[in-house]
Order: C-alpha cells, then sequence, then structure tokens
C-alpha cells in the first residue's frame, strides 16, 4: 500500500435526464489515494460538489465487490475501464498516475435509456429474460437434488455462463448494441443441464424474437463483450446459443392443443 | 403489556410441530387466491423466493426493488455456500445436528421450534434450486460436492465456487422474471419504502418513493411481507452493499412492529482490513478460505518482519492453539474476537497493524496450485485487485469486519410481526439465529422463510381473517404519505454544512467504538450521549442538496441516514440492557477466566423485544422468554 496521492483530470458526462443536453464538464480531483476504488474517487469528488452547493453526479453502483452488476460507466471508452475480469467498482485507482486525465461517460446503446448522468436504464435485460431465461420449477415440485447426475464438465461449463451479472458492459461495448452474450450465457447453461433441456426450444426462439424487439443489435462476431466482460464469459456460449436457435427454428412447433378433460 | 409476544408454537414434539401446523393451517382454495394481493418489499432471497412462490400459488404480487432490477439484491453477495442436513457425504449429519449446531452457535438464544423447522425445510431447498438449474458445484461422478463452515464438525454447505449467493439469487430471480411474464407479479423497481400503512390496526399498504421521478406512491394490499435485508450499514463501514439500509424496518418499528435483540451483530473474522477514511465498505473473504487457510501472527509483539521472514517457531496459529478440535474454522463471533485479541496483545500485522494474516502456505505445499486455484481462485484475484497483493505468494491479510445482524423485527412461529397481516421474512426478522450466526446459514434461512414457510402461513393468515375493502384512498394513507412529505421537506430545508456521510462516518465510529467487538457499560452509554447528540446536530446542520423532483442521492442517502441515528440508538440500549455475554454480544464485564464469553442463563434467556413509544419517550423492553425442551443449556465450547 502507498501513501503517495494524486491529482486527476476528469471529464465526466453530465446531463439532467433523458431529455436534457449531456456534455463532459471538466473536474479536477486532488489528494487520491492509489488504494481508492474508481467509485470511492468519485464519492470523494461528489462530496466536494455537496459541499459547494452543487449537484452530485449520479452513478448506479450497490455492491462494490463486483458481483451485484449494478456499476455501469465507459471510462476512457471501455465498459468498466476495460481491464480484465473487472467491474468499475474493483478498478483501483493505482492503475492510473499523477496528472492522468479519465474520460467518464454512461453506457450507451439504444436499448439503454439514460436516467441522469452516468445511471441509465437497462430494464431491458429483464425483458429479455422474462420472456425464457428461468425454468419452470414450481416450488415444491423438486426431485432429490441427487436424483438428477450432472459431469462435472458440464456443469463447471453452466457454471462459467451462469457467472453472468447482468450489468451490461457487452451491450455497451458492441459496435452493434447486441445483447447476445448475456443471452447467450442465459440460454446456453439452461441448455447444458438437463433440467433446462425440456424448455430449451422454446426458451431459444422467445429469447432471441425479445432480444430483437427491444432493440439490441445482432451478434456479427466483433468479440468486444468478450474482451470486456467482467466475469470472462466467452462467445462460445453466443455459438451454443445459435445453434439453439436453429435446431429450434427447424423443428419446434408448438400446437394449441385442448387441456379439457372428463 | 400493550403487545402481544405469543410465539404461537405448535403443540406437540419437536420434530412433528411443522407437519401438524401446515395440517392445521386454513388453506385458500385455487380459485380465491386471485382475489388476494400481497405485497412484497425486498427481492433478496427471502423477497425473490416468497414472491415467485406466491404467484406461482395465484396470489396477485405486488413486489419492491431498491436496485434497478430484483437480480442485484444484496443475497448476491454471498459467496461460500448454503448448508443443508442432506448428509450426502455420510459423515454424520441429520436434520436433528444442524439444529443442535445452529441453536448451539447462536449461544442458546434463538427459538428451538423455529431452529428445528428451519433445519428440517432446509433439504427441500437444495432440490429446489438444484431444479432450477443452479450449478452447485459437483464431484466428477455427476453428485453435488459438500464443504465445511464453521461451528460444525460435518460438510453439509453446498456451493457453486465462491458465488452460491449468487446463484441462488439469479435462480428466485428467474423464477420472478417468470411470474412478471405472466401478469402474477408486478415488478415496481428503484423504489424505497418510506412508510407502512395499517388501517383497522392491521397493515395494508406501504408508501414508497420512486428513485428516479422522486415521487411518493401508495400501494394497497392483504398483506405485507417485508424483506428488506439487515441493518449492519447502521456500523458505516460494513460489508452490506451500498443501499441496504433499515428505515423499511425502522418505519414499521415505528408503526407498532417490535425490535427484537437489536445489539445482536456478527463481526466477520475474514474481511479486507481498512486502510483510509475514504473508505465506502469492506469486503468479505469468504469464510470457506478457513477450510485450508490457517490464520495466525507473530508471537513477537510489533514485528515488522515480512511473514515469509517470519520462522515457523515465532508463529502464532492462535485458532488451532486455542480452539484444537475446530481449528481455524471456529464459529465467526468466536474467530473474530481471537483476532480483536491479538491485535490488543500488539501483534496485529500490517500498516495499520489491524490484521491478521491467513494463509495458504501449507495447503498449496500440500494440494498444490491449481487445487487450490479451483477452490478459491476468484476470491485470490478478488483480493489481488482490492490489495495489489498475491495471496498464492504472500498470506493474505483480515481483520474483522461488520457483516449481519442477527437482530431485527420480532416474528411469531407463523413470520407475523406485532402488527398483523406484516410479515418479516430472512435477514429482516430476528428468529432462527440467535446471538450468532451460523456460516452458511442466511442463505438458507432467507430462502426457507420465502420458499416454504410464508406460503403455509400466510394462507392461513388469509383465510381466517376478516379484511375489509380498503383503497389506496383511505385516510391513513393520506396520513401516512403527508408524513413522509414533511420529513423530506424538513431534511432539504436544514441547509447546513455537513455532508450526509460525514454524519454516517460519525455514527460509524461511535457503533464500532462502543457497540461493536466488544461493549461495556461506560462505553455504551457515552455512545448512546453521542449518538443524541449527533442526531440534533444532524437536524441542525446536514446539507442536502437540490429537491425531491428527480434522482437526489444525497436525499436518499440522507433518510437512511436519519433512521440509522434512530437504530444506533437502540442498539446500544439493548447492548446496555443485556448483562451478560452471549455470541456477537459481548459485554466485557461478564466473561470466564480464558475471554470466552459468559452467559447468565438464570436472567437472560430470553429475547428482548423494544416496542416504541413515541418519539420523545423511551421505548419498553419486553421479554419472550425462550423454553429449551431438547437441548440442554451448556457453555459453548469450540476447544
Amino acid at each position: 500500500m502507498s501513501s503517495e496521492t494524486m491529482t486527476l483530470n476528469l471529464k465526466i458526462w453530465r446531463q439532467k435526464n433523458a431529455q436534457a443536453e449531456g456534455k463532459l464538464v471538466d473536474y479536477r480531483v486532488e489528494n487520491v489515494s492509489p488504494d481508492m476504488s474508481f467509485l470511492e474517487m468519485i464519492d470523494v469528488l461528489n462530496e466536494q460538489l455537496v459541499r459547494k452547493g452543487e449537484d452530485p453526479i449520479a452513478f448506479d453502483h450497490d455492491c462494490r465487490e463486483g458481483i451485484c452488476g449494478m456499476c455501469s460507466m465507459m471510462i476512457d471508452g471501455k465498459a468498466h475501464g476495460g481491464y480484465k475480469n473487472t467491474t468499475t467498482c474493483q478498478v483501483h485507482m493505482r492503475l492510473y498516475k499523477n496528472g492522468d486525465t479519465i474520460v467518464i461517460e454512461p453506457f450507451r446503446a439504444q436499448a439503454f435509456p439514460l436516467i441522469k448522468d452516468l445511471a441509465v436504464d437497462r430494464g431491458a435485460i429483464d425483458k429479455v429474460m422474462m420472456s425464457g431465461g428461468y425454468i419452470s420449477a414450481n416450488t415444491g415440485n423438486a426431485p432429490d437434488a441427487n436424483a438428477m447426475l450432472i459431469p462435472k464438465p458440464i456443469a463447471d461449463e453452466a457454471m462459467d455462463a451462469a457467472a453472468c451479472i447482468g450489468c451490461g458492459a457487452c451491450v455497451a461495448s458492441c459496435p452493434n448494441g447486441s445483447g447476445m452474450l448475456f443471452m447467450g450465457a442465459k440460454i446456453s447453461q439452461l441448455a447444458l443441464l438437463p433440467q433446462g433441456e425440456p424448455e430449451s426450444p422454446r426458451r431459444a426462439l422467445n429469447m432471441v424474437h425479445t432480444h430483437d424487439q427491444l432493440g439490441f443489435g445482432n451478434c456479427t462476431n466483433h468479440a468486444e463483450c468478450e474482451a470486456t466482460c467482467p466475469k470472462g464469459i466467452s462467445i462460445e456460449h453466443i455459438a451454443r446459443m445459435n445453434r439453439e436457435y436453429l435446431k429450434a427454428a427447424f423443428t419446434y412447433h408448438e400446437k394449441n392443443r385442448s387441456e379439457g378433460g372428463a | 403489556m400493550s403487545i402481544n409476544l405469543d410465539p404461537k408454537i405448535p403443540q406437540g414434539d419437536l420434530k412433528d410441530k411443522w407437519d401438524k401446523h401446515k395440517f392445521e393451517s386454513k388453506l385458500v382454495n385455487p380459485a380465491n387466491k386471485r382475489k388476494f394481493t400481497v405485497i412484497v418489499v425486498g427481492t433478496g432471497l427471502a423477497g425473490g423466493s416468497a414472491a415467485a412462490t406466491l404467484a406461482e400459488l395465484g396470489y396477485n404480487v405486488l413486489s419492491f426493488c431498491i436496485q434497478d432490477t430484483p437480480r442485484r439484491a444484496h443475497s448476491i453477495a454471498a459467496q461460500g455456500g448454503i448448508n443443508a442436513a442432506k448428509n450426502y457425504p455420510n459423515d454424520g449429519d441429520s436434520v436433528k445436528r444442524l439444529f443442535y449446531d445452529t441453536i448451539k452457535g447462536g449461544d442458546y438464544r434463538a427459538r428451538e421450534a423455529n431452529v428445528y423447522r428451519l433445519a428440517q425445510v432446509s433439504t427441500n431447498i437444495i432440490d429446489q434450486m438444484v431444479s432450477q438449474g443452479v450449478p452447485f458445484a459437483r464431484e466428477y461422478g455427476g453428485y453435488l460436492d459438500n464443504r465445511s463452515f464453521g461451528g460444525a464438525q460435518v460438510s453439509r454447505t453446498f456451493y457453486a465456487r465462491g458465488q452460491t449467493g449468487q446463484q441462488l439469487l439469479l435462480g428466485c430471480y428467474s423464477g420472478m422474471m417468470k411470474m412478471v411474464a405472466k401478469g402474477k407479479i408486478k415488478m415496481f423497481n428503484r423504489r424505497e419504502m418510506m412508510d407502512l400503512v395499517t388501517i383497522n390496526g392491521k397493515a395494508r399498504g406501504i408508501i414508497v418513493r420512486n428513485l428516479i421521478t422522486g415521487e411518493l406512491e401508495r400501494y394497497a394490499a392483504d398483506a405485507v411481507l417485508l424483506c428488506t435485508g439487515g441493518y449492519g450499514n447502521v456500523f458505516y463501514l460494513s460489508t452490506n452493499a451500498m443501499a441496504s439500509n433499515a428505515s423499511a424496518a425502522w418505519r414499521c418499528y415505528k408503526r407498532g412492529a417490535a425490535f427484537a435483540n437489536p445489539c445482536f451483530t456478527q463481526i466477520h473474522p475474514t474481511c479486507i482490513p481498512v486502510h483510509g477514511d475514504y473508505q465506502s465498505k469492506l469486503t468479505l473473504m469468504s469464510e470457506s478460505l478457513r477450510n485450508d487457510g490457517r490464520v495466525w501472527v507473530p508471537k513477537k509483539q510489533n514485528d515488522t518482519r515480512k511473514p515469509a521472514d517470519i520462522p515457523e517457531d515465532e508463529r502464532d496459529y492462535y485458532l488451532e492453539r486455542v480452539y484444537p478440535s475446530f481449528g481455524n474454522l471456529a464459529p465467526r463471533d468466536v474467530s473474530s474476537r481471537q483476532a480483536k485479541y491479538r491485535y490488543d496483545e500488539g501483534k496485529g500485522v500490517g500498516p495499520t497493524k489491524q490484521a491478521v494474516y491467513l494463509d495458504f502456505r501449507d495447503a498449496i505445499k500440500r494440494d498444490g496450485r491449481d487445487v487450490i486455484a479451483g477452490k478459491y481462485g476468484n476470491l485470490f484475484e478478488m483480493y489481488e485487485r482490492i490489495t495489489g497483493d498475491d495471496p498464492y505468494k504472500t498470506p493474505m491479510m483480515i481483520y474483522p469486519a461488520v457483516h449481519y445482524t442477527m437482530g431485527g423485527l420480532w416474528v411469531d412461529y407463523n413470520l407475523q410481526s406485532t402488527v398483523p397481516a406484516l410479515h418479516v421474512l430472512g435477514e429482516a426478522n430476528f428468529s432462527d439465529h440467535g446471538a450468532n450466526r451460523l456460516g452458511a446459514s442466511a442463505l438458507m434461512q432467507g430462502l426457507a422463510d420465502g420458499y416454504f414457510v410464508i406460503p403455509s402461513t400466510l394462507s392461513h393468515y388469509l383465510a381466517s381473517t376478516p379484511l375489509e375493502k380498503i383503497t389506496t384512498e383511505a385516510q391513513e394513507f393520506k396520513d401516512a404519505e403527508e408524513a413522509v412529505r414533511i420529513q423530506t421537506s424538513k431534511l432539504l430545508g436544514v441547509k447546513g454544512k455537513q455532508t450526509v456521510d460525514t454524519f454516517h462516518k460519525k455514527l460509524g465510529h461511535y457503533m464500532w467504538d462502543y457497540v461493536g467487538m466488544s461493549r461495556n457499560e461506560a462505553g455504551l452509554k457515552k455512545a448512546i450521549d453521542g449518538i443524541r447528540k449527533l442526531r440534533e446536530e444532524f437536524w441542525h446542520d446536514v446539507n442536502v442538496p437540490g429537491d425531491t423532483g428527480n434522482f437526489n442521492i444525497e436525499l436518499h442517502k440522507a433518510t437512511r441516514v436519519a433512521d440509522f441515528l434512530e437504530l444506533g440508538e437502540l442498539m446500544a440500549l439493548d447492548a446496555l440492557e443485556r448483562n451478560e455475554s452471549c455470541g456477537g454480544h459481548f459485554r466485557e464485564e461478564y466473561q470466564t477466566p480464558d475471554g470466552e464469553a459468559q452467559r447468565d442463563d438464570a436472567n437472560y434467556a430470553h429475547s428482548a423485544v423494544w416496542e416504541y413509544t413515541g418519539p420523545n419517550s423511551s421505548p419498553i423492553r419486553h421479554k419472550e422468554e425462550l423454553k429449551f425442551e431438547y437441548v440442554q443449556l451448556a457453555t459453548r465450547s469450540y476447544k
């Protein structure tokens, strides 16, 4: 741990609400400790602004340990700063040096409208999940947990996909604003597991359809999403999603059948 | 006594109580369920599982979430695992043993019947979560893997890498999303509960603030489930998320819901130490690390050598020394206290000296780096990101930090508070962990309450209670909303000089110094006096800029801190009145010659239950006597 502090120049996107005009505003923060997290550095700035009677910078954050997915921000043009497997809240100031200028902007994507300053509305992620990102197992239906054996490599791969924190960095980094990495991770996780298999075709068709309707773009293999994903999720899951989707598009047909009985 | 503290424990033998109770509970038939509306505040494991399950059953659920989506509730940060009495490893576990470990772990300050039920339904939770696609760790044969946690000598903890809470929460969340799509859950994100509305003595609605627009909104229902988590952030620095707060529970307390054992807080032994006064939160390093990591300090005081330069015989592996049978897996309260003793003795390490080592050298030598990386890789990376040190090469430095609150709103066996129709689930209630919670039991309790307990007890309440027709136009709603509006304008009107965080930090210092890991009479009195003065100062000198009509983050913080400033005093008062040491509550005056907690079962085998009596009068301390029929009260020993 170092005791030397830094002075940083920040250019931060300020926008009162979705309708207002936004612009980059210059700020200077002194006495930044290298042990601070990036968000703690912004806390310090906000304390300064409040003391001066100015409106503090609105930004989303919560757990500050890299798991809730609430923090966002483009730091110098990269989602979460572009450090390997790191969310914004886990970026520490020892990665910067005295006198650096840092540009901080909100996640920008058609599917994520701006709320204020650096906070955006990522509700579209929930909408994609609602259209099939689950296994329909009502409480009380479950057989014994060990009744279904799942080989370790399969369980591990499902866990790799399940690690998604729903932050939306993949969308913000993609030139097409595509949500296929977070969606592919969920489709892939549930398709890998025997519990998720029965609903797999329906899930792939419905989720992809919803995704497209919400204004997310298509995947054209830039792989920016994989490079920026704070949980290191691989685009192999997009490939598995595509397989599930194609398979379902050719073979899956739902017929309306009467469920009446005597 | 004006409040009813009948715990409503069913008759019969301990192991039959829950089955009998379920059978005797009234049911709501499937066609009638759609006539009832239930408000669920909070979307963590307790709220998420309750909302999804009640919606599946056919009730109309209104779900409220402080974040932008239910998937971010703070249950997500739980790392290590979830306990269940499956006995898959065949190592001697059973429902009775999980029950016994939990009662003993809580230092005999929890209700037997509740804890037994928790142990009974624990096995169903694992089945349920697996069926929802939670990718728990598995062995090569395809069976579920287990590991050990503190306070247990069996391996009963199921886990999904170091992200068990995340995976369980995403399971609940996906169940909720399914029901949102079906229209049975109406989701209200970015809402914070500001007050409870009671009509004819029953909880019938809530007032919330829309955090984006600043508007106050009213919602009515037939019952309210409060699933808003614990109050650890009263300490300012804790492992809780930034938005975790006590306001919803505190407002319910002021509306007549009694608060039980507020002084029972858990200080977790393995957190990354504090390193500066700008710090916003503390980060936990999972207890599971103590399966392989060894905790030690130098034997010499003020030893400034690098850990690698300290020879084996100059190291004190104090947990192994003091507790040979549990070793590094001694429970949290005990391990935290031992770390504090080492600091007090001048043997702490690191720049602030407020740290001890957690060392993986021997485990890496024994099992190889790959095996250790497989078990804890993500935790090691997280540690390195925060501290800049590589735990594969040098021991971690850890120190205790506030983590969980065992106290909470009082509930009976049905999870109903002293306000009819207000049910409290998960960490927000007080019922299952006594004076200390065992590791991997919080996830278990949240899900037990939401998936398996409330569906049964709520149907009984709804089927057996006459409910008047009400709307949000009722006078009680208008009055409650007006009270919130008045408080908000008061906060914005102070226009003082100090920021909200300044007050929160000052409160945190009082709490940590005097109501933290060890407490004494003089210190607690000092805290009570200091917090009262701080509260006065807050209302005269706080600076909350902006107005109500938008996304005002300082206002959101200010309403929470205003409540913490009241709750902190009640915690200190409760600690002062409990003249014994038990679990996480350690009073220096009451200890054994070797520094362990000394309980006073003759006078304190009860839950302290506080009743609010108004802004300018002292709260009343009631008691719920705890009857132990199945376990024998004994001195808790992990030696």
